[in-house]
């Protein structure tokens, strides 16, 4: 055998899930007997078999894995609970194996699979797809690039119809629930669990809220995820706040952006220059603007 | 003295893992420490507040790069984009050398985030060391292996562990970064002599030593660098000093990470054998 073929066999095997008592599964994913794999390549010893052996590694991979998705999806496993959370990651897993040399990338297919596999996630999938989407946005922002900052004084020299580029760090979110603020909710309880007794007083608040937000109706929010003094922020805007800043991340120019976000709109010419003016003074002071483009 | 071309002939005497625990501490007291070691993975990012901490580190310390997921030993090529950000962050730190671990860890693009052990193999040492050498042209900084902790031995080894090591680094010519606590783990889980390991080592490659604490469990050992570091692995740090000479030497605490000065204090204990007459050490205890 092979290096190449080794490591193929160990592999699949690692890849397959523990079983219910979190120990190695009797079979790999293609049916194979694991005892029979672990012995065609591993050495026992006067301890352990060689499955005891392979166990130890597939162990520490599932609990690796897990709790990295776990500690970067706190939200979604408040929004599904904790028993669909595990179920549903360990899926997603089978099926998005890591492919980057960084945990901190494990997630980012989760939105895309959770769509295509639902039953994940019901009955409350909206509210699932849009918390996936705010804690990825977080990890995203978190530690993005920052462009040298345009100010409001470097765009009025930009001429009459400039194309304005946003900071790489920021995150556009047009959001079906108010899952910004249940996230915030949901850490700062986290973070504030002491001992048993607040813990588990914590969680049933915790639960109380996720309970609160999924029986409320949708309500459309619009957030940019943004970074101030290397702090990622969730701030809301208009929705033709958002629409402007979505269409410069789209590469429009001021002209077609302001067309954008206000076409049809029933306000007069001097009250959107007036709020697109408000707007650039307060992006502008949060360094929203950058010279270059990502 | 173990200052030699595997580690940019720098005698840096003890330092300790950065990390975030004790990020606030460190930028407000700058204690003396003789170095840190990153992780190098946590860093080869596009920007944001670990970049923004490493920075502000850099102006004050001496920092060496660790890397744990370049897998030498996979049998697949080394991932370009990886090196890339890697040798942008070498920029960045100034690392006068850097390591990785000789195991693998990916097959076919999928990533482990594990430290597997390796079959030792002439055909995978020969693998191996190509790699090494590979990235060392790449990244134009020294490179050091560090022996793993393994709880498998496999059937295809045509030689021991040690054995393994000599011949990877002989045909990459590179550095040893020399893990005394993953020597005692693998020891107690494979039935062999730590000693005899330690002095089969090529010790002029020797670049760094790590030494770190580990959990037992019944039927074997676990390298979990949540404790101290025991005895037995202080005597064969003492064993490697008296071989190698003093040597640039790091203490690894990663969970359940006490206070900065816990992990100093620790690490600072390294320096009881380090021979007295060596003033730059002497000075990093007091």
């Amino acid at each position: 055998m092979n290096l190449a073929e080794l490591q193929r066999h160990f592999s699949e095997a690692l890849y397959t899930p523990l079983n219910s008592d979190e120990g190695i599964a009797n079979r790999t994913r293609r049916g194979e007997s694991m005892q029979r794999v672990a012995e065609a390549i591993i050495k026992p010893n006067d301890r352990l078999s060689s499955a005891e052996r392979l166990e130890i590694y597939s162990r520490s991979y599932w609990f690796r894995i897990i709790s990295s998705l776990n500690e970067d999806f706190v939200g979604l496993r408040a929004v599904v609970g904790d028993e669909k959370f595990d179920a549903l990651v360990q899926a997603y897993l089978i099926d998005n194996p890591s492919r980057s040399f960084t945990l901190r990338n494990l997630g980012s297919r989760l939105e895309t699979w959770l769509r295509a596999n639902p039953q994940y996630v019901q009955p409350h999938e909206q509210l699932a797809f849009d918390m996936v989407r705010v804690e990825w946005a977080d990890t995203e922002c978190f530690d993005a690039a920052e462009e040298s900052v345009l100010t409001l004084s470097d765009i009025a020299h930009l001429g009459d119809d400039p194309k304005l580029h946003l900071q790489p760090h920021i995150q556009l979110l047009d959001l079906r629930y108010q899952v910004d603020k249940l996230l915030l909710e949901i850490r700062e309880q986290a973070e504030t669990e002491s001992d048993e007794a607040s813990n588990t007083f914590s969680e049933r608040r915790t639960r109380a809220r996720v309970k609160r937000v999924r029986s409320s109706k949708p309500k459309p929010v619009f957030v940019v995820v943004h970074r101030v003094d290397y702090l990622v922020y969730f701030k809301r805007v208009t929705p033709e706040a958002f629409r402007v800043l979505t269409s410069f991340r789209n590469g429009m120019s001021l002209s077609e952006t302001i067309d954008a976000a206000f076409n049809p709109s029933t306000l007069p010419q001097a009250k959107i220059k007036e709020l697109v003016q408000g707007w650039f003074r307060e992006w502008a002071e949060w360094k929203w603007f950058a010279k270059e483009a990502a | 003295m173990s200052s030699n071309r595997f580690n940019a002939f720098k005698d840096l005497g003890v330092g300790i893992g950065l990390r975030i625990p004790h990020y606030n501490h460190i930028l407000s007291e700058k204690p003396v420490v003789g170095w840190f070691e990153i992780i190098s993975e946590n860093y080869m990012i596009d920007g944001g507040r670990p970049l923004h901490i490493l920075d502000q580190i850099l102006e004050q310390y001496q920092v060496i790069q660790h890397g744990v997921s370049m897998y030498f030993g996979s049998a697949e090529p080394l991932n370009r984009e990886h090196l890339k950000r890697l040798k942008a962050l070498v920029r960045r730190t100034k690392t006068p050398w850097l390591s990785d671990h000789l195991c693998w860890g990916s097959v076919d693009g999928t990533y482990s985030h594990d430290l597997l052990p390796m079959p030792y193999t002439f055909e995978a040492a020969k693998l191996t060391a190509d790699k090494i050498k590979e990235a060392r042209d790449f990244l134009e900084v020294p490179i050091a292996v560090e022996n793993v902790s393994s709880y498998a031995e496999f059937h295809v080894s045509e030689m021991t562990e040690w054995e393994f090591l000599n011949e990877v680094v002989e045909r990459a010519d590179c550095g040893i970064l020399l893990d005394v606590n993953n020597i005692y783990v693998s020891s107690q889980n494979h039935n062999f002599d730590p000693f005899t390991y330690l002095e089969s080592v090529p010790i002029e490659r020797v670049a760094q030593i790590h030494i770190a604490g580990h959990s037992k469990y019944e039927k074997y050992i676990l390298d979990t660098h949540d404790h101290p570091v025991i005895d037995p692995v202080w005597k064969l740090y003492a064993r490697a000093i008296e071989l190698a000479g003093p040597t640039p030497t790091l203490l690894e605490w990663d969970d359940h990470i006490p206070s900065f000065d816990q992990v100093h204090a620790e690490a600072l204990k390294a320096n009881r054998y380090v021979p007295s007459n060596v003033p730059e050490l002497a000075a990093v205890s007091e």
